[in-house]
């Protein structure tokens, strides 16, 4: 019994070290691709907007309501201390430094990631990518590095607008419905926010964040079962390793740059 | 979808997510203040406890930033920290201004409060300020309202 | 005959413009031998399951040679061996005289633009491209020809198969049969030596069986196209090859031309060319004998 169940642990333990084998060996695949995408840029452009574009809403969406509940919250918090002059720090601080790149992430791996997922590992279940095979088309050029690329590429643009959209949100909230003014507002922002430790290293996690959010959409699809079951299957690890991810990787990077 | 609209929509994406960018960088960080770089002369002063004082703390005079505080180290020959302020060239201090490190409001953070002297010779660079009023340091605040009132009974 | 004719003014119009077989091929190619591909000693297992034991086999230039046997032996598996796709466990492939699985990948693109083509049997069309942009893919991607010489060249391809007028189309909005034929023109369009077929007859309809048959002997006969046909209807492709393979259980059970085929000696071999419902391969799946299952039944109520 005991052979037994060890047996079992021990093959999903070997299974699980040789699917990050192949995901590592896909990863440089791709990144050897690469090259290829640039004497087709509109192979990207197409790519940039799928994943891009369209994802634009609900960053926007998502953006202006964080931003919004953020300064509300900080409010009720700071008020207590007579500190309500801080709000736009605290909103600020806490989106450039963490919720912008963190909720831009995880809200591209559900939309963007999981779309990607089902496109490759319908294509590979059509045989898409085997015909390509054989017509001596490496659908790794032709399919999976301009996908890779626009996704290294959107996130941290998506990223940006997400936090000045928040920001905004927060301004809106503290002026119109706290009765900040405007002036304070702003000042106390650009007195203490730096933009090195601050928004630099934000935008850094958010390259990071896209970079392995993509990586895992990208192979989930191609490393996929070929059945309808294993597509879903697919789809579903795609968003919830992506969202895992990027919180391991979050922790990571704060840790590294914000030393206490 | 034609290319066309892909590639104006895809480039409306991007210089969307510029201007936020340069929002952000404008108007939230304050990069506008790094630009300053260029014109500051460099003050030291010496205190027996900086308390809570950070680099990049500003520097203020009468309530108005005119400049940071750039370095905080320690002479271990005359046991005192020494600061290095970058203080705005347009800003000119007598030689007998003095230094205090206040607290924003109760529990805010820590800065330079500068005092103006009445000297007609100007800080330079590479000045030094004499007068300096070391931080509060609760404890001892404390432990002193203590002392005093054991010693009244 | 108009057909056939189209199909050869195809050829030379191609032979004029053509870039590709003379500038990047690095192989050595033999283009003299009889035999294009050349199985020897092929051995694959899936898990546990053996689906080819040493296997020999020969396709000759020219000639459509078919692969037949029952569903689930591994037919599409061999096209993928052939193809590189797959690596055996033991044996070789050669095509037109170079060792399929040792070549280096660059090559191996190399080899499989000069010399194959294959038609899967969903089509395997690209969902995103219109039936025009699906022909001129492979021309985009291996030519340097100008946009006017590409658009003369897929009008030709898909006139070969008939589907010049639906080039606008999207591959959804086509049928199974269209699609195939699509997927044919687009398997031609770089004139390859050969083209793998994988089960193109399955679940159309007659006119489109009869479309197709005639389209492999046609461009055969015209082109000198050597094809090599997988699959399981048994009247249709045994009416156009030249040479047929019966596999079963992993191994050649019977080789030679539909002639010699139809006077085999095995019993399977008729069985499964005469469509049978019982003989060595069994009608009932092996259980009990039905009186005994009865009674158990009865006796536990």
């Amino acid at each position: 019994m005991i052979s037994d169940w060890l047996q079992k642990i021990g093959h999903r333990l070997l299974s699980r070290f040789s699917r990050v084998g192949r995901g590592s060996l896909f990863l440089w695949q791709c990144l050897l691709s690469l090259p290829y995408v640039f004497t087709r840029p509109m192979l990207l452009i197409r790519q940039l907007f799928y994943v891009g574009v369209q994802t634009l809403l609900i960053i926007l969406v998502a953006g202006v309501f964080v931003g919004m509940v953020l300064a509300l919250q900080a409010y009720i918090v700071l008020v207590d201390f007579g500190a309500e002059e801080s709000i736009s720090l605290m909103v600020s601080l806490s989106i450039l430094r963490e919720l912008g790149p963190v909720f831009t992430g995880l809200l591209f791996a559900g939309r963007a990631g999981s779309a990607l997922t089902a496109e490759i590992g319908l294509m590979k279940s059509t045989e898409q990518l085997s015909g390509m095979e054989m017509m001596a088309v490496n659908p790794m050029k032709y399919i999976i590095a301009p996908r890779f690329l626009a996704g290294i590429i959107s996130v941290p643009l998506l990223t940006s607008i997400f936090m000045a959209v928040a920001i905004l949100g927060g301004f809106f909230v503290a002026t119109e419905m706290l009765g900040q003014y405007e002036g304070v507002f702003w000042s106390q922002m650009q007195a203490k926010v730096d933009f090195y430790e601050d928004l630099m290293n934000g935008m850094i996690k958010s390259l990071v964040f896209g970079f392995v959010v993509v990586w895992i959409a990208v192979f989930e699809g191609y490393d996929c079962v070929p059945t309808s079951e294993g597509l879903g299957q697919a789809t579903t690890r795609t968003v919830v390793h992506g969202s895992l991810a990027v919180l391991g990787m979050d922790f990571i990077l704060t840790a590294l740059m914000f030393n206490v | 979808m034609n290319t066309r609209n892909l590639e104006i929509l895809v480039g409306a994406f991007v210089v969307m997510a510029i201007l936020a960018m340069v929002m952000l960088s404008l108007k939230v960080s304050n990069l506008a203040s790094y630009g300053d770089d260029g014109n500051v002369y460099a003050v030291t002063a010496q205190f027996e406890n900086v308390g809570g004082l950070k680099v990049r703390s500003p520097v203020n005079a009468g309530g108005v930033r005119v400049g940071k505080v750039a370095d905080i180290s320690y002479n271990n020959e005359q046991f005192t920290a020494v600061v290095t302020m970058q203080i705005a060239g347009e800003y000119r201090f007598p030689l007998d201004t003095s230094a205090s490190i206040l607290t924003a409001g109760l529990l805010g953070e820590q800065y330079i409060g500068l005092e103006p002297g009445g000297d007609e010779e100007y800080l330079a660079q590479g000045s030094e300020i004499e007068l300096t009023q070391s931080a509060l340091v609760l404890e001892q605040v404390i432990g002193q309202f203590l002392y005093s009132k054991a010693q009244e009974e | 005959m108009a057909r056939v004719a189209e199909v050869t003014v195809c050829r030379a119009v191609f032979d004029k413009d053509t870039i590709i077989s003379t500038d990047i091929s690095t192989g050595a190619s033999t283009g003299t031998s009889d035999i294009l591909v050349q199985v020897r000693g092929l051995s694959f297992s899936r898990g546990n399951r053996k689906i080819f034991d040493n296997i020999d086999m020969d396709i000759e230039r020219g000639k459509v040679t078919a692969i037949m046997g029952p569903s689930g032996t591994g037919k599409t598996t061999l096209l993928k061996l052939i193809g590189g796709q797959l690596k055996p466990d033991a044996g070789t492939v050669l095509v037109d005289g170079e060792n399929v699985h040792k070549l280096s990948p660059s090559a191996l693109y190399d080899l499989r633009r000069r010399t194959m083509g294959m038609l899967f049997q969903s089509g395997a069309l690209l969902t995103d491209l219109s039936v025009f942009e699906n022909v001129a893919f492979p021309l985009r991607e291996h030519t340097s020809l100008t946009e006017a010489a590409i658009h003369h060249l897929v009008l030709l391809k898909l006139e070969v198969v008939g589907l010049r007028g639906a080039r606008d189309l999207m591959p959804s909005e086509l049928s199974g049969g269209m699609a195939r034929r699509v997927a044919l023109a687009r398997a031609i369009a770089l004139d390859p030596e050969m083209i793998m077929f994988d089960e193109p007859f399955t679940g159309q309809d007659p006119i489109s069986m009869g479309v197709l048959v005639k389209l492999i002997h046609d461009m055969n006969h015209a082109l000198g196209l050597t094809s090599v046909v997988v699959s399981h209807d048994v009247s249709e492709t045994a009416s156009i090859s030249d040479y047929i393979y019966v596999i079963s259980g992993g191994k050649v059970i019977q080789q030679g031309t539909p002639m010699e085929i139809k006077h085999s000696d095995s019993l399977w071999v008729q069985q499964f060319m005469g469509g049978l419902a019982d003989g060595p391969v069994p009608f009932h799946f092996s259980s009990e004998p039905l009186l005994a299952d009865l009674m158990k039944g009865s006796v536990n109520d």
